[in-house]
């Protein structure tokens, strides 16, 4: 059989969720038997092709995670969010009641020590959004594995399930959001 | 503080009671504008009541403010008939008149302008509201002297006596419209025949409630009669607050002695004693004569002790005051209004019937119920049945409102076609017509030869046209934003699923909708029509269905060809970011679609 | 011998007076809910305990048992219903679990892992609420409330002090408390109210008790909130009387 090609990512997160993944410890190399890696942070494959399954973790807070999530949503034919911050938006979200103008001016320009400050311009940075969005707010998406981080069991069943054609479900203790 | 003496004046027409915090409330807002800080708690004090439960009160209903909202407060009517004669457009030019955003107090606490749900002058819009008071036949050359009045400060007793007048518009009489003034001859037959043969005749008669549930009024009235309890209560629901509905304004202006009269056969067919006539704030101004009214009942031996000289006979009504929620036109909702709270539709069972105000037996029927109840108790049931149709006895009075010639109400037999009603209003070009308000149902022209009356098309009395010329995606958005506006809260689906209905009716309306937001809009409808505590949230994606079951090209041509996008604009998203950076190169904007 | 319905296919025994769900769990048997609570009067204002009666949804912490009965609970079309309450719910405030002190012990979590909720699927309306920290024990952290008005009840019926109440309505409806400036630390409150002990999430919180229970020994984690039926069964209300402000005698 055709191995599956799945790429992954973090977007706004804290590659927390990889971590996680990594935890499924010498799974791992069962996992490899069945899937191979695409773009991901452990090809440094710098842009996805076409896959049969997209992981993504981080919620969408710029212009660069946008454009990430759109080429996943291109090329993956099955879309996963993984984690709390790419299910709800998570910790980068926290900020979504304050204004982004007023973040920006009191980081650089207005707090102790920011004299004469500027607010980074350079082209190379992406822009932050006004909003942090989970990443069902900005494209389609095709499954949820929520957690902070989803333990490397939950993982393991989910992508298992998946791969096997069965539909994921994860039972108590395997669902967590924290 | 120098309120004191005048807060205290006000409280000492009202019970001390915590039932009497609404009506204290509303008339606090009347004097000052807003409930000032301050008299909230002298009023939580005075009545007995948590302050919280005073600022609670106030938050609920949307004609009580906490905050000051100006000495001149406009509140333009927002329903469907009112922007389809301009309404949005004279708002806009108003306010550009005062300077002033809507929705914004001027810096100078002179005046705002603001939205408020159907205030039933459908039939002679756009209307608004000016503290309260109801002013019809909105012009651009009325609003040029609104703005002039308002920035004179001219009080509104000043203000030409023209903008205020209300017409009846009776287009077409019936039994109960052709009846003479009532002053006692209903009652003086009920106490002949007795509180059982009143009721036996209202079985009789068939009559169903007006209200548009079409509950049989006999069985609701020996219910209650025959319930537990030394006090009864008997309570005019005339909280008309269904888009497109304006009869009861039109009986209560002009048949007041018919439903006081109703009111008193209720009463002495129950053995009731008190009697409430819930009245919409928006109707403020009909208060006064209504008072009027009732004082000369009272002299005319028809209230109070001993009616028409029969010993024990003894019953008086209330009037009390909405102040700007839909939702109290539900029965226990509005039960609890009355007892001074929060407007929250109660768990049945049990019913009103059994336990109502104040957990007392209480029948509560829509003013039009109670006119009907008045003529069968003096005729007999009999006559009445023999009129309409089998599961729809007597007559019904319909509010006729939007692309007609004639608007205004029409009287008819239960039973007349859709197609003869917009016969004889003028409406040669109907697309469609919303029977029954947004809760009810909006059928084309293919559906014309339905009828009304409770085997087909039931209905409260609303009966909005709308021509060729109409878009009907637009008609369901201002339904859908009307239910998000009104719903209390209570229950989750209603509270969350109506705002997200609007959010998604506002997205397919900016362009950004798709097939998706289709399928979320029919899975809200699920859950609302499922789950919902009351009546508004089970009818309030109806607007969406039937829209989208009988006029789908008005979504379709709005939505895109994806399956999916974002409920906002990536790119505008971005655009404080460049505002802070300066930057405007490639990588600071987000193109297309994917 | 007492009167029975169908629940699910099975018999229920229930006294005169009880509701579906107060007979359900007496009998040992769940209904997932969440603005119910044993020792309080049903409110009915979550809907998560919907269920199917002859065909027709219905409320089961307020709907009357009645012989013969024939309700529909753990079917796919309710839970389904369920879940798309749950996720309302998490849409409509802001529940950051992994930084939540009531995370595994939450009630609105536990009913989120027991019905399969993966995501809120809505579009999150992320609202701005301020918490109020004034009190020096206690935390208000509305951002986690889901205004099923527990602590209004108990403050009122059990406290005797109306500490809490609603304010707004529609998606504006907000918990506020009582005190002139509107913070807690000005209300009557007192760490021992059984208005801070019933708030089923995390927007009522003890200060300085957060994370006492390591992850993995919490409430939830050690079995699902459907396996704790008998826990919520009903026992005798907490409150002495009706608060003579906001209840009428019956």
């Amino acid at each position: 059989m055709n191995k599956l090609r799945v790429a992954t990512t973090s977007l706004a997160g804290c590659f927390g969720c990889h971590t996680s993944l990594l935890d499924i410890d010498e799974r791992l190399f069962e996992l490899l038997k069945l899937i191979e890696f695409d773009r991901s942070p452990l090809t440094d494959i710098k842009h996805c092709g076409p896959c049969d399954i997209g992981i993504i973790e981080g919620g969408i807070c710029n212009a660069e995670n946008v454009a990430v999530l759109r080429e996943f949503r291109n090329n993956c034919k099955v879309l996963i969010a993984i984690g709390s911050c790419a299910v709800t938006g998570g910790l980068p979200a926290q900020r979504n009641h304050l204004d982004l103008g007023d973040c920006l001016s009191e980081v650089y320009l207005t707090e102790p020590g920011t004299m004469h400050g500027l607010i980074p311009n350079d082209p190379e940075l992406p822009l932050p959004l006004d909003k942090v969005h989970p990443i069902h707010e900005v494209v389609k998406v095709d499954y949820f594995i929520p957690g902070c981080p989803p333990s490397a069991d939950a993982i393991w069943k989910f992508l298992t399930d998946l791969i096997a054609g069965r539909t994921p479900s994860l039972g108590h203790g395997l669902i967590k959001y924290d | 503080m120098p309120d004191t003496v005048e807060l205290n004046v006000l409280l000492d027409r009202h019970p001390r009671r915590p039932e009497s915090l609404l009506q204290v409330l509303r008339e606090v807002q009347e004097v000052h504008n807003h409930i000032p800080p301050g008299i909230d708690a002298a009023i939580a004090e005075a009545l007995g009541v948590p302050l919280a439960r005073v600022r609670g009160v106030a938050g609920f209903y949307s004609f009580l403010s906490l905050e000051p909202l100006g000495r001149y407060r406009v509140l333009f009517s927002d329903n469907i008939t009112d922007r389809m004669l301009g309404s949005r457009e004279m708002m806009q030019a108003l306010c550009g008149k005062l300077w002033l955003e809507p929705g914004k107090v001027s810096e100078d606490g002179l005046v705002s302008v603001a939205t408020t749900s159907c205030t039933g002058m459908c039939d002679q819009g756009p209307a608004l509201l000016v503290n309260g008071r109801a002013i019809t036949r909105v012009t651009h050359q009325r609003i040029n002297e609104i703005g002039e009045l308002i920035r004179a400060g001219t009080p509104l007793t000043e203000w030409p006596a023209g903008f205020f007048r209300v017409d009846d518009h009776i287009r077409r009489r019936d039994l109960l419209l052709e009846s003479d003034r009532m002053t006692g001859a209903a009652l003086t037959a009920a106490l002949e025949r007795g509180p059982d043969a009143v009721i036996a005749e209202l079985e009789a008669s068939g009559l169903r409630g007006r209200g548009g549930a079409g509950f049989p009024t006999a069985r609701k009235w020996a219910a209650c009669r025959a319930a537990a309890g030394d006090e009864r209560y008997v309570v005019c629901n005339a909280d008309e607050g269904e888009p497109g509905t304006f009869k009861d304004r039109v009986l209560l202006a002009s048949y007041a002695d018919l439903v006081f009269e109703g009111m008193t056969v209720a009463a002495l067919a129950i053995g009731a004693r008190q009697g409430f006539l819930y009245l919409r704030g928006e109707y403020r101004y009909l208060l006064d004569a209504l008072e009027d009214t009732l004082r000369q009942r009272r002299a005319a031996g028809l209230l109070g002790q001993g009616i028409l000289g029969r010993a024990g006979f003894d019953f008086d009504i209330v009037i009390h005051l909405g102040a700007g929620a839909y939702v109290c036109g539900e029965e226990s909702a509005l039960i609890e209004s009355l007892e001074g709270k929060r407007g929250i539709p109660r768990n049945r069972p049990p019913f009103p019937v059994t336990h109502g105000y104040r957990q007392r037996p209480t029948v509560v029927d829509n003013v039009e119920t109670l006119c009907a109840a008045a003529l069968i108790a003096m005729r007999g049931g009999a006559g009445y049945r023999a009129i309409g149709t089998p599961k729809s006895a007597g007559t019904k009075l319909l509010s006729v409102s939007g692309d007609c010639a004639r608007p205004g109400i029409y009287e008819y037999p239960f039973g007349v076609s859709v197609r003869q009603v917009l016969n004889d209003c003028g409406a040669s070009d109907a697309l469609a017509v919303q029977i029954s308000g947004p809760s009810g149902v909006c059928i084309g022209d293919a559906e014309f030869d339905r009828r009304i009356g409770f085997e087909d098309l039931a209905t409260a009395g609303a009966f909005m046209v709308f021509d060729s010329s109409r878009d009907m995606f637009e008609v369901a958005r201002n339904f859908v934003q009307f239910f998000a506006h009104e719903s209390c809260g209570f229950c989750t689906p209603c509270r969350v699923g109506t705002s997200m209905q609007n959010a998604l009716m506002d997205k397919i309306a900016h362009g950004m909708g798709t097939r998706h937001d289709l399928e979320e809009l029919a899975k809200l409808d699920r859950v609302l029509q499922g789950a919902s505590h009351c009546g508004l949230g089970h009818s309030a994606c109806n607007p969406v269905l039937d829209t989208v079951k009988r006029f789908r090209p008005a979504y379709e041509r709005r939505l895109q060809s994806l399956y999916f996008r974002p409920a906002f604009d990536l790119d505008g998203a971005l655009a404080e970011a460049r505002r802070m950076t300066g930057r405007d190169d490639a990588g600071a904007h987000i193109r297309g679609e994917s | 011998m007492s009167e029975t319905f169908l629940l699910d296919g099975e018999d229920i025994p229930f006294e005169p007076g009880q509701t579906v769900m107060q007979a359900a769990l007496a009998a040992g048997h769940y209904i997932p809910h969440l603005c119910y609570h044993p020792e309080f009067k049903p409110h009915g204002s979550c809907k998560v305990c919907t269920v199917k009666i002859a065909g027709r949804y219905a409320t089961s912490c307020t709907a009357p048992a009645q012989a013969g009965l024939d309700v529909a609970s753990d079917t796919d079309e309710v839970n389904e219903l369920r879940r798309t309450l749950v996720q309302m719910l998490f849409a409509e405030g802001n529940h950051f679990c992994p930084s939540c002190e009531k995370s595994g012990n939450c009630v609105l979590q536990a009913l989120g892992y027991d019905l399969g909720v993966m995501t809120a699927g809505f579009r999150h309306l992320f609202p701005d609420r301020p918490v109020d920290a004034s009190h020096p024990d206690i935390l208000l952290d509305f951002n986690r409330c889901i205004l099923c008005e527990l602590c209004v009840r108990a403050s009122c019926e059990v406290d005797g002090k109306c500490v809490f109440a609603l304010a707004g309505r529609g998606i504006t409806k907000h918990l506020i408390v009582n005190a002139e400036s509107g913070r807690l630390a000005d209300t009557e409150v007192e760490l021992t109210d059984k208005a801070l002990a019933v708030c089923p999430v995390g927007a009522i919180l003890i200060k300085r008790q957060g994370f006492a229970v390591p992850i993995g020994e919490r409430r939830y984690d050690l079995s699902p909130i459907s396996a704790q039926a008998l826990a919520d069964a009903p026992r005798p209300p907490s409150g002495s009387q009706p608060c003579p402000s906001c209840e009428d005698e019956a």
